[in-house]
């Protein structure tokens, strides 16, 4: 086993920091406490869609609705938390529940989760659209001064990533029941065996990646201040991207939290830096495609000349 | 509860298990006390698993009962398994697997008890093993894996391992290892625990168990004190007659011309059957998907290929899992039937059903599910598949492996039928007496090749003097 097939977390951490360096070598301006909270701003919702993706990846699973449930998460916040914190509170607690019994519906009925969760989609978007038909709405005042805090020495977007990057490392990497759900990822049957629910297991991986969901729907109006039924509906390929650039696998429950952070934050930097380079808009979903396969193709390398070792 | 002690651990009713029409366990009556060392014997589709998974409470009984002494699952009567397919989460720790089965470890700072047991278990039954209880358990050997599992099984988790079942235990450790296992199962078994050890290879389990169970049809046909079985009587037993030995052919002198030679210095003639051996993991398997990978493209798939494989590791890269047993023979002769492009159904129905009846596979319908079949049976598929397209030269990395008794003898003269007629086989095996069976026999040690042997020097002896490194004073 060679350095780097041991340590996956160093090819995620190696792309961020060259495209940071090619980012600060473009704009200078932008290595301050001011420009550094203006590049990863966005990167906050979208490690939590990351890490919400991630939970379903781990358990072998992949959740094609995340996108349109991040937006209806988003247009409950702008509406009903806004208005009524209580019912706002209420149904995003149902959201979550809602998740958990995907789970283990996909599971005990053995359905394909990339058909349901597509299907998923279509409930989702509907229901935003339902509640928010045109864009509108208002972010609840405390989630915008939580979003715009301005702690010292880092900016909030630095901060929150390595705070979420922390908290769900503990939870996933270290905890007795995160190994459990890897494990669920890795092997269900010998889970099972050693007398495991996994349907329970599978609920719960289902219902966390809703609750990060929700988390990554309420921070993202609370950046926005406003919210509309198709805000995040990228955001389903992104935290796809993201967890797969942080190092985890599509099977196997091999997965990283950190990397996922990480990786949702070289993604939302890799738009950014095409900006700098004065890039078309048009051009720039393919070069952020293209960047996706230049880190991958590298990790496809790194991994095979381990193998060969 | 006062005679806990002798009480038995484990006690079957005649317990029956029936899946559908099939039955798989038909009415079985057996008591584990502790201090027994069980042998479980029967060739594959006896009910072995079946039997395993009632007592382990994998399943329930379709009638019958099954009793533990304390508690009413299997689990808080501290009876565990270790699996022949290896059951552990390859993306976790070995400490962390560990943590799956041991709900007890709980809180912050579970990882170093959960450390520290599994490493003591492994240093109990394994001694000297090397093996990091961090480390991940994709980057460890199927040898090193499969010791794992064992000390899971042994370990004490939270209470204590009453009655251990292993399934074929030992089929990837060399024999150094084993030793080690057997030893500690009798160890283990004299302070009172108990033991269910299924194996193929006859000597283990005369060497271990007290008591023999020979498993035939669903049912118990013989159960007695080692001592009285001798291995003959065993194999009897079981219903298949092992055939003699095949006398020495001597050497075939009727080879054709040589047709595979490779950089390493392995060579092959036009209807030869030649033999890799050596101790497991010495390269045997890395040179024979070499030569494959060399002899075949990516690209381009003639109508005729050159080489056909047959996997031994069928989960990994053997059989179609979802398909059925006809799809699975077929895939390989499809091109041979193919008119336009379009597969010949009825082409490809006859190449199957010719070779279920002149390879054996139990089987009503070749349309059933590939699954259905018991390990010995896909395995005869696999060799079908191989043996159905028209590759003259076919490549054979350990394919016996957990194949029972009658089907080994079944291929081996399917082998010889083949290679008579011009086929060349190269076959690798971690069992001597397979490779005895060869015209000429490579051992590799180092991944390298450590000596040639042909005919009459086709022996253990020199197999494992070629095998084994002797030290030299420099």
């Amino acid at each position: 086993m060679s350095f780097l097939a041991r340590h996956r977390i160093i090819l995620p951490v190696v792309s961020l920091a060259v495209l940071l360096a090619a980012t600060f070598y473009m704009q200078p301006r932008a290595m301050s406490y001011f420009g550094l909270n203006l590049l990863f701003n966005l990167a906050v919702p979208i490690a939590l869609a990351t890490i919400a993706q991630m939970m379903i990846i781990m358990v072998n699973d992949i959740d094609l609705s995340l996108g349109a449930f991040v937006s209806l998460v988003a247009c409950v916040t702008a509406t009903f938390l806004h208005d009524t914190p209580m019912l706002g509170l209420l149904i995003l607690m149902a959201l979550i529940l809602a998740y958990a019994a995907l789970g283990a519906l996909i599971h005990t009925l053995d359905l394909p989760a990339i058909v349901v969760t597509l299907g998923m989609s279509f409930v989702w978007g509907g229901l935003a659209l339902f509640i928010l038909p045109s864009p509108g709405g208002a972010s609840p005042d405390w989630l915008r001064s939580l979003m715009t805090v301005k702690p010292p020495f880092a900016p909030m977007a630095v901060v929150a990533s390595i705070i979420i990057a922390v908290v769900t490392h503990l939870l996933i990497m270290r905890s007795g029941i995160g190994t459990v759900l890897r494990g669920v990822g890795g092997n269900a049957r010998s889970v099972e065996r050693a007398g495991w629910s996994v349907i329970r297991l599978k609920a719960l991986a289902y219902g966390l990646a809703g609750l990060f969901g929700v988390l990554a729907g309420m921070a993202l109006v609370g950046l926005t201040t406003a919210a509309d039924a198709n805000i995040a509906l990228r955001y389903t390929l992104l935290s796809i991207a993201g967890v797969i650039l942080g190092g985890g696998e599509f099977i196997g429950g091999k997965v990283s939290p950190t990397g996922a952070v990480i990786g949702a934050l070289t993604l939302t930097l890799a738009a950014s830096f095409l900006s700098f380079m004065r890039l078309s808009p048009d051009w720039q979903i393919g070069a952020q495609g293209a960047i996706l396969i230049l880190v991958l193709t590298a990790r496809l390398i790194f991994r095979q000349k381990g193998a060969e070792a | 509860m006062t005679d806990h002690k002798s009480a038995p651990v484990v006690t079957l009713l005649d317990a029956a298990k029936h899946f559908g029409p099939v039955r798989a366990l038909d009415g079985v009556s057996l008591a584990v006390k502790p201090g027994d060392c069980i042998g479980l014997v029967g060739h594959n589709g006896a009910g072995k698993s079946t039997l395993v998974n009632l007592i382990n409470g994998g399943l329930s009984p379709s009638s019958g009962e099954i009793r533990f002494s304390d508690g009413t699952a299997a689990l808080e009567a501290g009876v565990r398994s270790v699996f022949q397919e290896l059951s552990l989460c390859p993306n976790l720790t070995v400490a962390e697997n560990l943590r799956i089965s041991h709900k007890a470890l709980k809180g912050p700072g579970w990882r170093r008890p959960a450390r520290v047991e599994i490493l003591q278990s492994l240093d109990r039954i394994f001694p000297a093993h090397g093996i990091d209880p961090n480390a991940e358990v994709d980057t460890l050997s199927i040898a090193e894996r499969q010791m794992v599992e064992i000390a899971i099984g042994f370990a004490p988790r939270g209470t204590a391992a009453r009655l251990v079942i292993l399934d074929e235990p030992t089929s990837s450790l060399d024999a150094g290892i084993a030793d080690q296992l057997l030893a500690h199962i009798k160890r283990f078994c004299a302070d009172g625990g108990a033991v269910v050890f299924i194996s193929h290879m006859m000597g283990e389990v005369f060497e271990v168990a007290n008591r023999i169970i020979v498993l035939k049809d669903g049912r118990i046909v013989a159960e007695r004190a080692t001592a009285d079985f001798t291995r003959q009587g065993l194999v009897d037993a079981m219903g298949h007659v092992t055939a003699e030995t095949a006398d020495a052919e001597g050497i075939r002198q009727d080879l054709g011309p040589e047709i595979v030679r490779t950089d390493q210095g392995l060579s092959a003639r036009k209807g030869e059957i030649v033999g890799l051996s050596g101790l497991a993991g010495h390269g045997q398997a890395a040179a024979l998907a070499r030569l494959y990978l060399s002899r075949s493209s990516s690209w381009r798939y003639g109508r005729t290929p050159d080489v056909a494989f047959v996997a031994g590791d069928r989960p990994r890269d053997g059989v179609l899992p979802l398909w059925s047993i006809l799809r699975n023979i077929s895939i390989s002769a499809l091109r041979q039937g193919a008119r336009r492009g379009l597969v010949d159904r009825h082409a490809e129905a006859d190449v199957a059903a010719q070779w279920k009846d002149r390879i054996g596979i139990r089987t009503d319908d070749v349309r059933n599910q590939i699954l259905s079949l018991s390990g010995g049976n896909q395995q005869k598929v696999l060799f079908a598949r191989a043996l159905a397209s028209p590759a003259s030269v076919v490549i054979m990395d350990d394919p016996m492996r957990g194949v029972d008794v009658g089907t080994k003898q079944d291929v081996y003269a399917m082998i010889r039928a083949e290679a008579a007629r011009g086929r060349t086989f190269l076959w690798y095996s971690t069992e001597t007496e397979e490779v005895c069976q060869c015209d000429r026999v490579f051992v590799f040690r180092n991944h390298e090749i450590s000596a040639e042997l042909t005919g009459a020097d086709i022996t253990e002896e020199n197999i494992l003097a070629a095998s084994f490194e002797l030290q030299e004073a420099s």
